[in-house]
């Protein structure tokens, strides 16, 4: 899993409530063997692209200087919906490292935390802070999430924290999933292994 | 030597033994399930947690060579492939001739298992070759199921595996990708729930009645968060494939895992087959499990005692394994039954097409299911050939035998079993889940009544709209040979 230390880049304002798998990626492209890595393109298609296929440049991911961004500013409840993982892989392909919302769907929200997307719970009024100032100067405003110290800092330089679990935190800073976290005992499963191999040794074929 | 395991009471080298499997010396009693637990625990993770040694991974086609793509992509490759093992059960065909292709949907899925086991060096037992079967039958069948050992697999009838005395139990797909990758499991520890059935097994009363009747006095929920242990002397009896299938319906009373204490009918059974530990290596597992059972000190946090007297054969008429009545009983009178049940009891009757207070003895049956994890294999087969030896099914009914994995087909053709049942006017069929879950397109046409040898009447589990009702083996033969429900005892 991709580590998570701090990301500083542009955040796109998509200030809806309820921003759900189904919008983010729909089930289709998850049952068509598109694989985990090429979901990227299927992002959002349903507002990125118009039913001709061709971009919809009213669609705040298709214009400078959101498009590629790192981040993404929302409202409520942010990954509702379906608990398919697919939401998150395609989030990633399209470059997306971290959302900041007031809060997330319980499941879109764990699978963040099995494959290096970090979401960030922030107040509403602080993110439409966040969403102003990234307005106020397109061209240069950059938001920086500081993982390790736990804050955000905005484009004026103000700093805002957030909370996080402190095992996930440690696992997101080390790029550790459950299996990568049960992989950090390698050597204790390896101890108890060879110790068993010697007590038990019918067991192992 | 090669008799020397048979001997009775264990002696000092097992005190010892158990002294080692159990360190601190606790001056209380272990259970069978705490020593064989304890044992399992590499590290302690906090918070209740631990992460679990797994000695035996087991795959079927639904979701074995899914995982194992998914393990890999992660950059995992398997941990352990010479404990892991597979066999494709549940998405193909059993019709007679049957290959991958014969059920088209499920082709991909056992196609994705064979390349992906082969690429690891996973043993597959596959289609059309000898040891193939539902997955919970492979296990014991090959002496890959070992007392004292923990075993996942991702299914929830895993439990059946207890009846050798191994601490199994049914796991999800991101747990089958972590034990891939890891060969562990993070797991909370379960309380522990003794079931104990005392006396006699009644006449016509088999383990499935046994199971059936205590789900039907605890309810679906009662072993939820526990492992459960079976004993009493009615346990201590039954054999190998018997414990099994007792162990099979654990999971719907709510556990995830349930076992029966290694004995030398567990050691009998296990001696000489084919992944069993052979020679002097198999003496020393024999000493090493006969210190697994249950001290006599120790404390279980609910007991549960049977009494045999009051076990008569069984069949459900809802849709859930706790709507279970004696055959000879009348069906349930929502009207009559607990508050909290009512609503839960019509839906069942009307979904069933049942009238409350009318015997469920003669209600018509159109199709009859011998099969499935929990009754397929060799002794099932010749329970059900036994009612139907020398008679022919009704006309209006369709039965069908799946005998549970290639080598109990084999060995019941050696017996003239398939010709008892083919003579019958039964169906004779290649090995498989078939119509237990119907996800191989094998089902119970909609509205049609069955009697199922499976574990699951759920609404619609046999098919949509299926009717299903679940008992053991002589008395679905019985049913076949009526056209209707039957008390096996009265043929
Ligand atoms: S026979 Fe039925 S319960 Fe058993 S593994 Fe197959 S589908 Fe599951």
């Amino acid at each position: 899993m991709d580590k998570f230390t701090k990301v500083t880049g542009v955040a796109t304002p998509l200030m809806r409530q309820n921003v759900d798998t189904d919008l983010i990626i729909r089930i289709e492209r998850l049952v068509d063997n598109v694989t985990r890595d090429g979901l990227g393109p299927y992002c959002f298609e349903q507002i990125r692209f118009k039913p001709d296929g061709s971009e919809d440049p009213d669609c705040i991911f298709n214009q400078q200087p959101y498009r590629d961004a790192p981040i993404i500013l929302s409202r409520e409840n942010f990954g509702c919906g379906s608990s398919r993982e697919g939401a998150v892989w395609a989030l990633k392909g399209m470059g997306v490292r971290a959302v900041i919302a007031p809060y997330f769907g319980d499941i879109f929200n764990n699978n963040c935390f099995q494959n290096g997307l970090l979401p960030v719970a922030l107040p509403i009024h602080e993110i439409e802070q966040l969403a102003d100032e990234m307005k106020a100067s397109p061209g240069n405003a950059r938001v920086t999430i500081d993982l390790e110290n736990c804050q955000v800092v905005s484009p004026t330089g103000r700093t805002i924290p957030f909370q996080i679990d402190a095992r996930r935190q440690h696992a997101m800073l080390n790029g550790l999933d459950d299996i990568a976290q049960t992989m950090s005992h390698k050597d204790v499963i390896t101890a108890w292994q060879s110790q068993d191999k010697t007590a038990r040794p019918w067991v192992w074929l | 030597m090669a008799k020397d395991w048979r001997r009775g009471s264990p002696g000092a080298d097992i005190r010892l033994l158990q002294r080692t499997l159990n360190p601190k010396a606790n001056p209380m009693g272990k259970t069978l399930f705490d020593k064989i637990w304890d044992s399992h625990v590499i590290t302690d993770l906090g918070n209740g947690f631990v992460l679990l040694h797994i000695d035996r991974l087991l795959l079927h086609d639904m979701s074995g060579g899914k995982a194992l793509k998914e393990a890999i992509e992660k950059g995992y490759p398997p941990a352990q492939p010479r404990l892991t093992y597979g066999t494709p059960d549940h998405t193909m065909s059993t019709q007679p001739g049957r290959t991958e292709k014969t059920h088209p949907p499920g082709e991909p899925l056992i196609l994705s298992m064979r390349e992906t086991t082969r690429a690891y060096g996973i043993k597959l037992f596959d289609l059309g070759q000898d040891g193939q079967g539902i997955v919970h039958v492979m296990g014991p069948e090959q002496g890959l199921t070992l007392p004292g050992t923990t075993l996942v697999c991702g299914d929830s009838h895993t439990s059946t595996h207890g009846g050798m005395g191994s601490l199994a139990f049914g796991i999800g797909s991101s747990e089958l990708v972590h034990v891939i990758a890891t060969q562990t499991m993070v797991q909370r520890k379960p309380k522990r729930l003794r079931a104990s059935f005392e006396g006699k097994l009644m006449p016509g009363v088999t383990a499935k009645d046994m199971i059936l009747h205590l789900i039907g006095e605890l309810g679906t929920a009662a072993g939820t968060g526990y492992s459960v242990e079976y004993a009493g002397s009615a346990v201590r009896a039954l054999p190998i494939e018997a414990r099994l299938t007792l162990c099979n319906l654990t999971i719907e009373m709510g556990a995830r895992t349930g076992m029966v204490a290694p004995d030398d009918t567990t050691y009998e059974y296990l001696n000489g087959r084919d992944y069993a530990p052979k020679g002097a290596m198999w003496d020393r597992a024999v000493a090493h499990w006969r210190a697994l059972p249950t001290d006599p000190d120790a404390e279980f946090d609910r007991e549960h005692t049977v009494d045999m007297k009051n076990v008569a054969p069984q069949i459900t008429w809802g849709t859930s394994p706790e709507h279970v009545i004696a055959v000879d009983r009348a069906i349930p009178d929502p009207s009559t039954g607990p508050e909290e049940k009512r609503g839960a009891w019509e839906a069942a009757l009307k979904y069933q097409g049942l009238e409350p207070g009318k015997p469920i003895e003669g209600t018509k049956v159109d199709w009859v299911f011998i099969g499935s994890c929990t009754n397929s294999r060799i002794s099932d087969l010749r329970a059900a050939a036994s009612i139907v030896k020398g008679r022919h099914k009704a006309d209006h009914v369709t039965a069908w035998v799946v005998p549970g994995s290639v080598r109990i087909k084999q060995e019941a053709e050696a017996e003239g079993l398939d010709r008892v049942f083919l003579d019958a006017g039964f169906e004779w069929r290649e090995p498989g889940c078939s119509m237990c879950l119907a996800s191989n397109g094998e089902r119970v046409p909609p509205g049609k009544r069955s009697v199922s040898t499976s574990n699951r009447n759920f609404v619609g589990r046999q098919g949509p709209g299926a009717r299903t009702h679940l008992a053991s083996p002589a008395m679905a033969a019985a049913a076949a040979i009526k056209g209707a429900i039957a008390d096996v005892r009265k043929i």
